[in-house]
């Protein structure tokens, strides 16, 4: 075995491959950028190496460089992580020699997956099943017809040059090839300026559904069950799960035979990553092989109890597998949502920031014999930049089914406390209360087919809107207990939105009983409208908060049925009105003694600054380039400026025409979000 | 025949109720439509339930002019009181605008001016709650020697006693000039105003075609003038806050800070802090961070801040007591002192000073900021207010540099010279005359032509500048600390200096370069 390896990685992937290193009495060499070098994975490394640089590209991509720290620190061997160098076959290449280990497949397998044309040739030849379909120029719309009458309908006519879904035609019967054949012609010569175009099936309800291997040097190979990555958003994975909802037991074996076969064929060894599309009858379809330990690999270990990492390092090392297919079972369901930097309600923008706190739930085995997993690369204090991958945390739940483990990471994306960067969360609890995810019919279009305007919060219901709006009565009447030493007992609890008829329903009266205890309280509550006796309901509530973080945890009994229904919240006070955020609901409160609140209607809404006639900055970046001066007048559609942030560049466009009043920024400021950039003034005057 | 008990109570009663209508409900719906409340509703908002006890109900003007013999409405356009905030007893005033559109006469102005005399005796904060349409005009110089009347006792009891001056409604002409006297001016969004002339004489003497709001709203007043404190969105919003306000302060000058339970662990350690400076020197962070981590409950009760936005003033609670903070903001100006910042930090010391505040000053002061306008403006005068401020005062005073203190303004911000009683610094503080880049430019002025000598010599001054151990081996750092540790520290050093006893040169007053 390597008595020292380096992980020529960072974040989250670097730290979890240190700790399995660690546990197998391995040492470990990191490595790191300049605006790294303080970071976690440095930390918890036994030794650490710096690259320099702030990008990917001057630092963790630099083969030369972590090659030299290899003879620098004697490192047997180089884990690679995901990402970065992870699928360079000439880095793997490099590595052997220069006679370090590579704790990863074979270059040529590296190589041959890599290529999307060749990897498909080897996988037909290796008899895995390919989307059907005809990879050549088609001549004639009769041609057309042919094919797609020989593939079974839907067929998919797609540009060859093609790309964001110009020139594409769905076609579901021979009149529609033929119409289709056309119009994607005509579009492809007209957007590509190359009128080729191919027929393939076209998938319904696609589904993605990879499966994991893992093979040694001796020529054993198995299959660790499949995992379901279907909830993606623009191609990023969001959440996945092992096993799927969706596989049966022979579809199952059928899979997971197609990838080994498909692993033998290139010699394969280490672990890897068979992707399959699968349709709405559970045909599958080869879609590439990933030659790298995935990112959502924890599930899967969940589920079968394997160390994935352990496991590459002893076949790395030379060992043979130490499992036969057989011993490879399913236990329980394990659950993955990736938290990333980003901002779900402005259509999930890049965030950067610096996490002023961040306080992940517990990892623990729980009493109910569920179970909360949580790979970090980050600690509080840590800033999230613009130069790497935005995923904070990848947060696991496993428990004994399906709906225990969504269970559980509801739960413990409750528990998860962040502040001072924008993130997923509230989306992540949404979708895992969302009843079409949690019937398990999903596909790849899940993400676009519910949240089609975007993610616009969770509208709660009149029971969640009670409790929420009594854990603030609770909250606003402990705070006035300490204010002073004769609070009120009554409060009246006023929502607050730009609707107040929508929500007037919802306002709450809540009258607080004398007691001892410090945590519970007891109340009477009726609705705010409500002035007949006779609804009143009568509850017990507990509520625990903590003095430096929003997090709150409460307990409520309704007395009438003994029920307990238990809430872990998020909740801030702002002047006068509380915000609480629970499972993508956000809602502000006012919490008032009745004959204050029996004078809130008088007030008047506070009329927003209009900003319609200013370019503000959407997400945090640089402002790379200014397109405009003043005085232009604009066109709508217009460039106006290039906001980079999280390495892609943003083109900032004109909503309509205008002329340009005055710029604000100029180009090289890094923008905070909404900062302004330009006014606009009416184009004629 | 003559009234029996029984008809005088009633007497009474009727007298209370019409006194309590005001000028009458149209007024009223009037008031109301208008977003705003009644000056009792306002009352009734501010303080604890049943506690308000009023004065001088019955009160009429003596007014013969121009009709006003026999318009008479009991308590003449101001209510006037005592009460209890949170239990604390406070004096109160809150003008009548459905009343002779709360305009202030001779009477009006005695009434005030009583409130002030008695909680001045007694020794607790005043409120006033102002909405008026100036002097009464029909009085003529009765009003304005009220108005002076008025400006005379808040004179009086500045230092004495808290005073907060609500603006709740227009405030014009020499009303102004009574919540300038007072400690806190506040404003609300949308309803209030206040100017020394309307836009119609500005628009008579200097052309400027210019709206209430923008001549004197609460934006003008929080973002331009700091003449206001804060702004707040509604009545109801100004009142809960203002009684939030009210729980920092103490009764009067012969009391301590009011000291709440606190449940927030005083050894809180905030690991977040540690990483709080960037590794670039160049690169701004959040002050507010540091004070929200520090303080009680994450609570800051920050006061003009929309205005000179380089420098954060406010108060927070520190174990329950509570403190004044001033500090610099990096995210602004680099935190540097200019003429607004150092008016807006001078002012705020000299309250908590007045009324035994302990001052905490958080300093990362890349220094004074340089310009023609500057100059021009006089910020040598300026910033002579907050040195004079901070040397003067003689309340606790602990201090902690997070990043740089660079020349002068190292010396302003509650150095140990100027009686700092507890001078902290975190391993990143910089404690030199300049950066090393402009000392390093005037030491070796003839090799500047050298890139090399120039950085290394860069490199040399940051070695032995860039750091707080220089200050330290002097003692003018009293330790240098681990930032995640700062709010045990801070804690402790403010609870040795409970007792702490010192007293200026018996005089009249210093001469603060006003």
């Amino acid at each position: 075995m390597f008595k020292k390896i380096l992980i020529a990685n960072r974040g989250e992937i670097a730290c979890r491959i240190i700790r399995t290193a660690r546990a197998m009495g391995i040492q470990t060499v990191a490595v790191h950028s300049d605006i790294d070098r303080n970071a976690q994975h440095v930390q918890l490394a036994d030794e650490a190496i710096s690259l320099g640089g702030m990008t990917a590209q001057e630092s963790y991509l630099q083969a030369d460089k972590i090659i030299a720290a290899c003879q620098q620190t004697g490192a047997e061997a180089v884990h690679p992580g995901y990402g970065f160098l992870s699928e360079q076959a000439a880095f793997a290449t490099a590595l052997g020699q220069n006679n370090i280990a590579f704790i990863g497949p074979p270059a040529n397998a590296i190589a041959a997956m890599g290529d999307k044309i060749e990897s498909k040739k080897l996988a037909k030849a290796a008899g895995v099943s390919t989307v059907p379909g005809h990879v050549g120029v088609i001549e004639t719309a009769a041609e057309a017809v042919k094919i797609a009458n020989d593939i079974g309908y839907p067929v998919m006519i797609k540009a060859s040059a093609g790309g964001g879904g110009k020139g594409m035609r769905i076609a579901h019967s021979a009149e529609d090839v033929e119409t289709g054949y056309a119009t994607a012609m005509r579009e492809a010569a007209s957007s590509f300026g190359d009128d080729r175009v191919f027929i393939e099936k076209f998938i319904t309800s696609p589904r993605h559904i990879e499966i994991q291997i893992l093979a040694d040097q001796h020529g054993n190979c198995i299959h660790l069950n499949e995992r379901e990555c279907s909830i993606q958003r623009r191609n990023q994975k969001v959440i996945e799960e092992a096993p799927s909802p969706f596989l049966d037991e022979t579809t199952r074996q059928a899979m997971g035979e197609e990838a080994i076969r498909l692993a033998m064929a290139v010699d394969y060894h280490s672990a890897g990553t068979v992707e399959f599309i699968v349709d709405a009858d559970r045909n599958f379809y080869f879609l590439e092989m990933n030659t790298r330990l995935q990112v959502e690999h924890p599930v899967t270990e969940l589920i079968t109890g394997l160390d994935l990492v352990e496991e590459m390092i002893r076949v790395a090392a030379g060992e043979t597998l130490r499992h036969q297919q057989s011993d490879i079972g399913i236990n329980g369901w394990a659950m993955e949502s990736r938290l990333y930097a980003e901002d779900p309600y402005r259509n999930f923008m890049p965030a950067i920031g610096r996490l002023s706190l961040y306080r992940p739930p517990e990892e623990k085995h729980h009493d109910d014999g569920s179970l909360t997993r949580n790979d970090t690369g980050v600690a509080e204090g840590d800033t999230i930049s613009i130069y790497y991958d935005p995923m904070i945390a990848k947060l696991c739940s496993w428990a004994v089914d399906r709906s225990a483990a969504i269970g559980r990471m509801r739960v413990a994306l409750d528990d998860f406390v962040m502040r001072g960067i924008g993130h997923n969360i509230p989306f992540l609890s949404a979708v895992m209360e969302h009843q079409r995810f949690l019937s398990g019919d999903i596909s790849t279009a899940f993400i676009d087919e519910e949240y089609k305007d975007g993610f616009q919060g969770v509208a709660p219901s009149p029971d969640r809107m009670r409790d929420l709006g009594l854990i603030i009565a609770a909250a606003a009447h402990k705070d006035a207990q300490r204010q002073s030493s004769s609070p009120g007992q009554d409060w009246a609890i006023q929502f607050v939105t730009d609707d107040p008829a929508q929500m007037a329903d919802a306002n709450l009266r809540c009258s607080f009983h004398l007691c001892q205890q410090d945590t519970a309280l007891t109340a009477d509550i009726s609705p705010y409208a409500d002035t007949a006796a006779g609804t009143t309901d009568a509850i017990s509530i507990e509520i625990h908060q903590s003095a430096d973080t929003p997090r709150v945890a409460a307990s409520i009994t309704d007395h009438k049925d003994d029920k307990t229904r238990h809430y872990i919240c998020q909740l801030h006070k702002n002047k006068d009105s509380w915000q609480i955020y629970y499972r993508g609901t956000h809602l502000a409160a006012h919490a008032r003694p009745p004959h204050i609140a029996s004078l809130a209607h008088y007030m008047k809404p506070v009329i927003a600054p209009d900003r319609s006639n200013m370019l503000l900055c959407p997400m945090p970046g640089n402002l790379v380039k200014i397109m405009v001066a003043d005085g232009d007048v604009v066109e709508a559609g217009q460039t106006l400026c290039i906001v980079e942030a999280m390495k892609m560049e943003n083109a900032l466009v004109a909503e309509k025409r205008c002329r340009i009043d005055s710029i604000e920024a100029k180009a090289g400021d890094i923008l905070s979000v909404d900062a302004v950039i330009m006014r606009f003034a009416d184009a004629n005057a | 025949m003559k009234a029996t008990g029984q008809d005088i109570i009633k007497e009474l009663q009727n007298r209370r109720e019409q006194a309590r209508l005001g000028g009458g409900t149209a007024r009223i719906d009037r008031q109301h439509a208008a977003g705003k409340l009644t000056a009792r509703e306002r009352l009734d908002v501010l303080l604890d339930p049943g506690s308000f006890e009023e004065t001088d109900m019955f009160v009429v003007h003596r007014s013969r002019d121009f009709g006003m013999d026999g318009n008479t409405i009991a308590g003449d356009g101001v209510v006037t009181g005592s009460g209890r905030i949170n239990g604390q007893l406070v004096y109160v005033y809150s003008q009548d605008f459905t009343v002779f559109g709360g305009s202030l006469s001779a009477t009006h102005a005695n009434k005030i001016v009583k409130i002030l005399k008695l909680a001045m005796q007694n020794g607790a904060p005043v409120i006033g709650l102002n909405d008026s349409g100036g002097a009464r005009i029909q009085e003529g110089v009765d009003s304005l020697g009220g108005y002076a009347d008025v400006f005379l006792q808040n004179v009086m009891a500045s230092g004495v006693i808290p005073q907060i001056s609500v603006i709740m409604g227009p405030c014009a002409g020499g009303a102004v000039y009574s919540p300038a006297m007072t400690d806190f001016t506040f404003m609300v969004r949308g309803t209030s105003y206040m100017f020394v002339t309307g836009p119609d004489v500005v628009k008579t003497v200097t052309s400027e075609d210019v709206t209430a709001e923008e001549l004197g709203g609460a934006d003008t007043h929080t973002k331009i003038s700091s003449v206001a404190d804060g702004a707040f969105d509604n009545d109801l919003q100004a009142l809960s806050e203002i009684r939030r306000l009210v729980g920092y302060l103490p009764a009067s000058n012969a009391d301590k800070a009011p000291h709440t339970d606190c449940i927030d662990d005083p050894r809180r350690t905030v690991p977040a802090l540690d990483s709080l400076i960037p590794d670039n020197p160049n690169l701004p962070y959040d002050m507010n961070e540091l004070v929200i981590s520090i303080a009680d409950d994450g609570q800051f009760f920050e006061l003009q801040p929309d205005f000179a936005k380089n420098i954060l003033t406010g108060f927070v609670r520190m174990n329950g007591a509570t403190i004044g903070v001033v500090a610099n903001q990096p995210m602004v100006l680099a935190g540097c002192l200019d003429i607004d910042s150092s008016r807006k930090a001078a002012r705020f010391v000299r309250f908590c000073d007045a009324f035994n505040i302990p001052i905490l000053t958080l300093v990362d002061v890349p220094g004074f900021m340089p310009g023609t306008s500057q100059e021009y403006g006089g910020i040598i005068k300026h910033g002579a207010k907050l040195l004079f401020a901070y040397a003067e005062a003689t309340v606790p005073k602990v201090t902690l540099i997070t990043r740089k203190a660079y020349g002068g303004a190292y010396d302003v911000m509650s150095s140990k010279h100027l009686r700092g009683d507890a001078n902290f610094a975190w391993p990143t503080a910089e404690i030199a005359v300049m950066g090393a880049k402009g000392a390093v430019e005037i030491l070796y002025r003839s090799e500047l032509g050298d890139a090399e000598k120039i950085a290394a010599r860069t490199a040399d001054y940051e070695d032995r500048f860039a750091n707080p151990f220089i200050a330290a081996e002097r003692g003018f750092i009293d330790d240098v600390i681990i930032p995640s540790n700062s709010r045990f520290r801070l804690i402790q050093a403010f609870e040795k200096l409970r007792k702490k006893q010192l007293e200026n040169p018996k005089k009249k007053f210093g001469n603060i370069p006003l």
